[in-house]
Formats: C-alpha cells, sequence, structure tokens
C-alpha cells in the first residue's frame, strides 16, 4: 500500500502510510490503541475507505471493490460467528454463497475443521463453543475461501493468557501450512515479536518502523519504538566526541541524567554537540554486589541502591537508584540454583554495567 | 433456639404470601370466573339457574353478525400486523445499519403512538381521512392499527438487534456475501424471534382496540369489540359470556403454543 491516508474530522487516523508487504509473510501491524492500525486494517478488508492513497494486492488497486470482491478474509476480534447456525454452516457459509456442490462443501469443511483442530463440533452452535473454539471456527471460516491474505484483527486479545500462547503458536503453524500472506493486528508487542517475520510499528497514524522483530528490538529507529517494544531505559544524551572504533564508531555521550559520560558504539559517525537518544536494555546490564575486578575502557559503571527488587521465578529485575537519583532498570536472569534466594536485595549497595556495544543511539534528534 | 425462631419466622413469611398471592389471583381472575360461569347457566338474567350449553349453539349456529363481525377483526389483526412488521423491521435495520442526520429524532417520533391517548388518535386519523377522503371502512381501520402497531414492532426487533453483533455483517460481506445476501442470510436469522414477538403483539394489539377502532370504522367494517360494545347497549347478552370464554380459552392456546415456539427458536439461535 502507497500513501493511504484517512482521516475523521480534525483526527487523522491513518497518516500517509506505505507498506509493503511480501507474499506469504506474517506480517503484524503492532501499535497502542487508537494508532491506526485497524483502521489499516479495515482498509485493506474494504469496511473503510481512504481518503487518499493505493491498496494494491498482486499489483492491482482493491480500493474500488467492494469486501465482497476482494481476495482478503479477515478473523475478527470478536469472532464474529452467526448465532444461527452450527459450526459446519457458519465454515460453509462462503462456499454456499458460491453455491458449491454439497459433496465438495462437506469435503471442504471436513478438511478446515482438522487444520483448526475441531473436527466432531461441526453441529454445536457458537453459543456452546469456548472462546479458543470460536476463534478456531472463525479462522477456518476466513480460510475456506482460500483468500490471498488472512487479516486477523486482534483475534486473540477475548482469550485468557495461556490458551493466547497456545492458539498463537497454532496460527503460526497454519501459516506454515498453507503459506498465504498474514496480516496480524496486535497491541501486544510480545505477540508480534513471537511470531512475526515482519512488523510494522504503528503509532498516531504513521508507521515508525518496518523491520524484522529482531531490528525492531535492538535498532529501534525511535524513541517511541524503543519504549513499546520490551522494556528499556532511554535517556536524551549529547554526543561529546566520536572516534572511529573497530569497524563503527566509538561515541562518548553527555547523559545529564546519568550525571556523567558513558561510552556506545554507533554505526554512523556523529558531530560533536549532536542532541540524541540513548538507550540500553534492562537484560543487557549486568548487576553484582562488588565491582567489577578490572574496568575495561568501553565499560559503564554506575554504583546504586536496590529501590525495588521484584522477584518473578526464572528472572528478578531490580529498579536501581544511582547516585544521580536516576532509576534504572536492570533484569537478571536465574540461571542457577538459589538455595538462599536471590543475592542481591532491597536496599543493597551495587553495581551495574554495561559494554558499550550493548547500548544503542536510538534516533538523532536533530542534525 | 436461634433456628427454631428462624424456621417459625420463615413459615410464617410464607403463609403471608401465599395468602397474597391468592388474593391477588382472585382479584385479577374472579371476574372472568363469573363470565365462564354465566356462560354455562340456562338464565339470561345474572344468575346461575342450571346447567346448559345454548348460549354456545346460539353462538356457534345463530351468531352471522358476531361471525362477519369476528372475520373482520381476524383479517384486519393478521393484515395490519404483517405490514407493520415489515416496515417496523425495516426501519429498526436501517436505522441500526446506516448513520444519517436525525437518526435520534427518527426514533423518538416513532414512539409518540405509543404514549398518545388513543383518543387523540382515533380523532386525528378520522380528521385525516376525512381530508383526504378516504371513505371510513375496513382500508382505514387496516391504515390506523397499522400506524399504531408500528411503535411495538419497532421496539422489540430494536431490542433484539441491540444484542445484534454488527461484526457479523461484515463478516458476512468479507466471506462474498452482498449487502441483500448479508440481510437475508445474517440479519434476519437473527432478529426472526424479535420479529415474530413484534408479529404476535400487534396480532393481539389490533384484535382487542377498540378506541381508534370505533373512530376510523365506517358502515359494514364493525369489528369484534364494535360489535360486542354494541350487543352490550341492549343489555349483556349470555352470548357474550360464552364468546368471551371461547376466545380466553383460544388466546390461552395460542399464548402457550408461541411460548414453546419462540422458546425452540431462541434455543436454536
Amino acid at each position: 500500500m502507497k500513501n493511504v491516508s484517512r482521516s475523521y474530522g480534525t483526527f487523522k487516523a491513518l497518516d500517509d502510510v506505505s507498506i509493503e508487504i511480501r507474499k506469504g509473510e506474517f506480517f503484524s501491524l503492532l501499535g497502542p490503541s487508537g494508532c491506526g492500525k485497524t483502521t489499516l486494517l479495515r482498509s485493506i478488508a474494504g469496511f473503510d475507505t481512504p481518503d487518499e492513497g493505493v491498496i494494491e494486492l498482486d499489483g492491482r488497486n482493491i480500493i474500488p471493490y467492494p469486501p465482497e470482491k476482494r481476495l482478503v478474509n479477515t478473523v475478527f476480534q470478536s469472532y464474529a460467528l452467526f448465532p444461527h447456525l452450527n459450526v459446519f454452516e457458519n465454515i460453509a457459509f462462503p462456499l454456499r454463497l458460491k453455491k458449491e456442490k454439497e459433496s465438495s462443501v462437506r469435503d471442504k469443511v471436513a478438511q478446515y475443521l482438522k487444520l483448526v483442530q475441531l473436527s466432531g463440533h461441526e453441529h454445536k452452535k457458537p453459543a456452546m463453543l469456548s472462546g479458543g473454539q470460536k476463534q478456531r471456527v472463525a479462522i477456518a471460516r476466513a480460510l475456506i475461501n482460500e483468500p490471498s491474505v488472512l487479516l486477523l484483527d486482534e483475534p486473540l486479545s477475548a482469550l485468557d493468557a495461556k490458551l493466547r500462547q497456545s492458539l498463537l503458536v497454532e496460527l503460526d503453524q497454519i501459516h506454515d501450512k498453507i503459506g498465504i500472506t498474514f496480516i496480524y493486528v496486535t497491541h501486544d508487542q510480545s505477540e508480534a515479536l513471537s511470531v512475526s517475520d515482519r512488523i510494522a510499528v504503528m503509532n498516531e497514524g504513521k508507521v515508525l518502523q518496518t523491520g524484522t522483530p529482531y531490528e525492531i528490538y535492538e535498532s529501534p529507529a525511535t524513541d517511541f519504538v524503543a519504549r513499546f517494544i520490551g522494556e528499556t531505559n532511554l535517556f536524551p544524551a549529547t554526543v561529546v566526541s566520536c572516534v572511529p572504533f573497530e569497524q563503527t564508531h566509538m561515541s562518548t555521550l553527555q547523559v545529564d541524567a546519568l550525571g556523567s559520560v558513558i561510552r556506545v558504539t554507533d554505526d554512523d559517525y556523529l558531530e560533536a554537540g549532536t542532541h540524541v537518544s540513548f538507550t540500553v536494555r534492562p537484560e543487557k546490564l549486568k548487576i553484582t554486589s562488588h565491582p567489577p575486578l578490572t574496568v575495561s575502557k568501553d565499560i559503564n559503571l554506575f554504583s546504586g541502591i536496590v529501590d525495588e527488587p521484584i522477584y518473578s521465578g526464572f528472572q528478578s529485575k531490580y529498579y536501581v537508584a544511582l547516585a544521580c537519583g536516576t532509576i534504572i532498570k536492570v533484569i537478571q536472569q536465574h540461571a542457577t540454583y538459589m538455595d538462599e534466594g536471590p543475592a542481591i536485595n532491597w536496599k543493597d549497595s551495587v553495581f551495574v554495567s554495561w559494554s558499550a556495544e550493548d547500548g544503542y543511539i536510538v534516533e538523532v534528534i536533530d542534525r | 433456639m436461634n433456628s427454631v425462631s428462624f424456621d417459625t419466622r420463615t413459615r410464617h413469611g410464607a403463609t403471608f404470601s401465599n395468602v397474597v398471592l391468592i388474593l391477588v389471583i382472585l382479584f385479577l381472575f374472579l371476574p372472568l370466573f363469573v363470565i365462564i360461569t354465566y356462560s354455562f347457566s340456562a338464565s339470561k338474567s345474572m344468575e346461575f339457574t342450571t346447567f346448559s350449553l345454548k348460549w354456545y349453539t346460539q353462538l356457534f349456529f345463530d351468531s352471522d353478525e358476531l361471525w362477519s363481525a369476528f372475520l373482520n377483526s381476524a383479517v384486519i389483526a393478521l393484515s395490519s400486523a404483517a405490514v407493520a412488521t415489515v416496515i417496523a423491521s425495516g426501519a429498526a435495520i436501517g436505522i441500526m445499519w446506516y448513520r444519517f442526520k436525525g437518526r435520534q429524532y427518527i426514533q423518538i417520533l416513532s414512539f409518540l403512538p405509543m404514549v398518545l391517548p388513543e383518543v387523540i388518535i382515533g380523532i386525528s386519523m378520522l380528521i385525516f381521512f376525512s381530508a383526504v377522503r378516504l371513505p371510513l371502512g375496513l382500508i382505514t381501520i387496516f391504515i390506523a392499527h397499522t400506524t399504531f402497531n408500528l411503535p411495538f414492532v419497532y421496539l422489540l426487533v430494536t431490542a433484539r438487534l441491540d444484542e445484534f453483533d454488527i461484526s457479523t455483517v461484515e463478516a458476512a460481506r468479507d466471506l462474498g456475501a452482498n449487502e441483500a445476501q448479508s440481510l437475508v442470510k445474517v440479519v434476519i436469522p437473527s432478529i426472526l424471534p424479535g420479529m415474530l414477538s413484534g408479529f404476535l403483539m400487534a396480532v393481539t394489539m389490533s384484535l382487542e382496540d377498540f378506541v381508534i377502532t370505533f373512530f376510523v370504522s365506517g358502515p359494514g367494517s364493525t369489528t369484534l369489540p364494535l360489535y360486542v360494545y354494541s350487543m352490550i347497549r341492549y343489555g349483556v347478552s349470555p352470548v357474550i359470556n360464552a364468546l368471551s370464554f371461547v376466545l380466553i380459552l383460544s388466546i390461552m392456546l395460542i399464548a402457550f403454543a408461541m411460548r414453546r415456539f419462540l422458546k425452540t427458536i431462541a434455543a436454536s439461535s
């Protein structure tokens, strides 16, 4: 889709959005509620008409066509099953419209019921199904027309966390099996990261970044992306100096929030005096009770006091108050057996450190 | 001790509410019992002498005018209910489906006939029909009944539509149905119970309406309530008692049958 815009009054739901989605891709539109991702999906499905721009499917602009003429099908957030029809007839609905032969309807419905693991539930009414089963019926119904693209509008948001996980894995397996393009709308970054081939992060009607889950997590394009995907420590900073370092550049940044300078490597050369954002993910920080024995030049080291330890079994998250007052988040995996509980507790004096390569310069605010 | 006193109190309460229940039932149904009793009495005055079925014989074999009035009533009830159901369902679906200016005012306007006194509706209809020079008769009664039935059907269908998930229409379109197909295959089956109960309500309202019909009926278009009223002016005939019992019985039967029917529909949707 190219330069798609859509306004409701003065509110710009979509602001000059251009995305290219490859055939067979599991593509996610990720963003907070109201970011325009659902409007974009509805524009692809044909329930909403953009004010400007084109949406092409296999090289053909589909905007002039009504929803029933588009080779895309949708799985709705609310399932949208037909309450007066049983599971079989719900899934057979598109085939009945095409007046397909009874024998072929039977075969196809059986095939797709098997795909979503619902064989044996043919005669149940939607009201008798659980949330997960309803969504499976909706998926089978959307796939039976063999669309070029399957649109999924937050399909798992009404389900509980455990079921969401297993259905997500199942969706991924279905995607691998049938190989059509999936466009998946979600506000849940962990869902998007875990199954997508690529993700577009949206906010306020704009696409902020398009990339693989890895790119989006490790190299966020803007402050918003860095904050929205996972957890992070993000500070405004000013470049003090920048020198070549191995294949990249080593910048020294003045970070007022940390009350000192830090070192970070970056591909680009940055002019001294440039204002930037600096981010480092909490799991990349090391937290220790004693200072490291040797401190190399590219290690950033701070001391502080544990303000709030949050133990959650497989890991602990520490909010560490640095000497200058800034709180920094650190996540430590518990990879070994702890007989006595975590070694670091509330009010302990600790040292937080990270290597220059683990930091990342997010957004050059002015250049 | 505690549990004992608790027991007596509940038993006491139960007796009291039973008494109230019986009193209410008596208050509601005693007049009907009286009518039913008199309908089996041989006497023409209001007293029970000996058991007789002669009023029933007269009702079924010697009351041509009554039966033609009943026929009028039935024809008007069924036709006006059917037309009102179609128009009101269409209106309810349209008001849900399309967003347009003045949407909420239409909703308020449509309830007017329900809250206005029947006398006013009757008089205004009469003035309107004479202004457009439409002769009073079955046609005018049919129009009047359709009009006052609309808001009731509209209300029942709208109540059903409130539970309707509009995204199922989008799903139908998405799966290849055009607008008309999604209406026929998705919307109407979902609101059918509402349409049916609206229709039944309309039939009942039309059958029992006296005031409005009184204003807009003409010669030869007497309905059953009008006929019964005209009979009473010459003294209450025991035939009416017999008719009352027949009506009570048939309405109860229909109501029970419909209840079961609507239940099966509700269960299947």
